[in-house]
């Protein structure tokens, strides 16, 4: 380096290495795509002679030919639901408090932001130990029901729901606050006229990535009873339930290979419905970016 | 915000100066609006509480059962075998540590030379177009679930790689190995997306400058970002490491549910997470020993953790704050 010229070129070795870093680097993201590809593949492959309407149509059985998903289906769908209607308002709110309302950063406000961090960190399956001492057990003794599954699941989203959401609502310029407050707005008029509608496609993305999360985690409520053989699909907050990757992991399970081909399909469902999740949240934000940029 | 909160008083101020007969007193429109806003902050505020709840929630759950099964079995906990569920129950820790513990590394060493190559072409090779093709491929990953890479790591890696290629010892069908390179899997997009937040922030002129005393592209990347940037990279890798820790389904899955206390990663293993959903699956009455040795395990995978994210996210917190 310390003869440096303008006009020398590249010594060899040193050109060799940056281009075998870049292909290293290039590798290493074909790898990851590949990978994706491959185990799509092999579910693929283990599968298709399974696929057919039976398996959104038909219950578990212990019979390999008369199994399907639709309880399970059900299951994810009813506890998902659930948990989304009790995180999303809630975390959306505490959002706007601590970016809008709270006010200058002290003591009290970064204790609540460390919390909420560390939360987001708390590993799933603590949130079902907690499910089990307090609502399904104890207190509440709700039982294994959709109810104490859908509580487990919303407070293990809810810190994620409050860190995306305030990161969309921090993306709102805020001459547009300045704006309202000029013409004589309060406060909430700006956040309820102006900063929560112009967030929302960013609210909306992160939410769709928070619930599509507690769509496909398992460990939590497999202490919740939700790995149970459940042929019916929940009326209500007080039904049993099982859950998509619970049935996929019941029938991974198994010893016998035909039931290893329905978790294969199983996973293949599942995958199906959080990709196109994903997608819309994805295109989502796509749409918000392309517009906060005009 | 705060000119919003002044505004409140002010009304109230002018309010209680009347002049010549008008009364400036707000008029019921005026007071209505400040009424919505003083309701409104706080159901708010009543959010936030319930964050507070939740965590106090998962101590309380935790702390009775530890400490009332910690004084039943005292200093057995520092015994090499673990088997809490078996007539006599035996309490040693040390299995369940190692099997988490090569199960993380294994995880680490498939998280972050892949997380951080990703992070690097994000920051410092893709193009824009590239980028808005490449970031969504990694939330892809991050969105698949634990239990299809379990299915994987139990039907493909295990028979098929591990079991054939892997040279010590007799494979039984479930593995540390499959379990660590699939938990890697898992973190790897943590990796790759804190550690694209790190370097991308690194200042565009730092990267100039370093173009300008003719480095190449590489020697910026690696001589420059990365040292700049590094703080963000040991943040990410930390958090990646609590993800992993905590990793319940994959772990049971491909590495089985027997606590064997060996270093071979080709043996199964059990972690601290998955005895946790091995035991919660069994079913355990409140207050006998199985469960409560459920939350003496889960006290101290939630304190691990808790260290390793307060760390992580303090770090990153600071290096915001330079570039910021």
């Amino acid at each position: 380096m310390s003869t440096l010229s303008l006009a020398s070129k590249l010594s060899p070795i040193r050109k060799l290495k940056d281009g075998s870093f870049r292909l290293f680097l290039t590798f290493s993201i074909v790898a990851t795509l590949s990978f994706i590809l491959f185990v799509v593949y092999t579910l693929w492959n283990d599968s298709y002679f399974l696929m057919s309407s039976d398996l959104l149509t038909k219950f578990p059985s212990n019979d390999p030919d008369d199994v399907g998903f639709q309880s399970a289906i059900f299951g994810s769908i009813w506890v998902v639901g659930v948990a989304s209607l009790l995180s999303l308002p809630i975390g959306i709110l505490t959002a706007l408090y601590l970016e809008e309302f709270a006010g200058k950063r002290n003591r009290l406000t970064s204790a609540i932001e460390t919390n909420i961090q560390n939360l987001a960190g708390v590993p799933a399956v603590v949130f079902g130990m907690i499910g089990l001492a307090f609502v399904a057990r104890g207190p509440l003794s709700w039982g294994f029901t959709v109810g104490s599954a859908s509580v487990v699941l919303a407070m293990m989203i809810l810190p994620v729901v409050i860190i995306v959401a305030r990161e969309a609502i921090r993306a709102v310029p805020p001459s547009y606050r300045d704006g309202a407050l000029a013409l004589g707005a309060t406060n909430w008029q700006a956040v309820y006229r102006l900063i929560l509608p112009s967030s929302i496609p960013g609210i909306a993305t992160g939410s769709i990535l928070a619930v599509s999360r507690a769509m496909g985690e398992s460990a939590p409520l497999l202490l919740l009873g939700a790995l149970s053989f459940v042929t019916f699909n929940p009326t209500g907050l007080d039904s049993q339930f099982t859950i998509m990757p619970l049935a996929i992991f019941k029938y991974a399970s198994d010893s016998r290979d035909e039931f290893h081909y329905i978790a294969s399909a199983g996973s293949l469902i599942l995958i199906v419905i959080l990709f196109t999740l994903n997608l819309i949240a994805i295109l989502l934000r796509d749409y918000a970016n392309r517009k906060s940029r005009v | 915000m705060e000119v919003g909160m002044y505004d409140l008083s002010q009304t109230d101020r002018t309010g209680s100066a009347t002049a010549e007969g008008v009364s400036l007193a707000p008029s019921a429109h005026l007071r209505r609006r400040n009424l919505v806003q003083k309701i409104a902050v706080n159901i708010m505020r009543a959010g936030t509480v319930v964050t507070v709840v939740i965590t106090a929630g998962i101590i309380f759950s935790l702390i009775p059962p530890t400490i009332q099964l910690l004084s039943e079995i005292g200093t057995q906990i520092f015994g090499t075998s673990w088997a809490p569920l078996f007539i006599p129950p035996e309490f040693g820790l040390l299995p369940l540590i190692t099997g988490t513990f090569v199960i993380v590394l294994i995880a680490m060493m498939v998280a972050i030379p892949f997380g951080l190559a990703a992070a690097l072409f994000l920051s410092d090779y893709a193009s824009y177009q590239t980028r808005r093709f490449v970031k969504p491929i990694l939330e892809i990953l991050a969105g698949i679930p634990t239990v299809v890479l379990g299915l994987f790591g139990l039907y493909f890696v295990n028979p098929k790689l591990v079991e054939k290629y892997w040279p010590i010892g007799e494979s039984v069908g479930y593995s540390a190995l499959g379990a660590g390179l699939m938990t890697g899997i898992l973190t790897l997009p943590i990796v790759a997306s804190v550690a694209d937040d790190a370097l991308s922030s690194v200042p565009r002129a730092m990267r100039e400058a370093g173009y300008a005393l003719g480095a190449t592209r590489r020697e910026v990347a690696t001589k420059v970002v990365f040292n700049a940037g590094i703080s963000g990279v040991v943040a990410a890798v930390i958090l990646a490491f609590a993800r992993a820790f905590g990793e319940t389904t994959v772990a049971l899955m491909v590495a089985g549910s027997y606590p064997k206390l060996s270093g071979n990663p080709g043996d199964p293993m059990q972690t601290m997470a998955s005895f946790i959903g091995f035991a919660g699956i069994g079913d355990q009455p409140t207050d006998s020993t199985g469960y409560r040795t459920i939350f003496l395990v889960g006290a101290l995978l939630f304190l691990i953790t808790l260290v390793f994210n307060l760390i992580g996210n303090r770090i990153i917190l600071r290096y915001r704050e330079v570039y910021e």
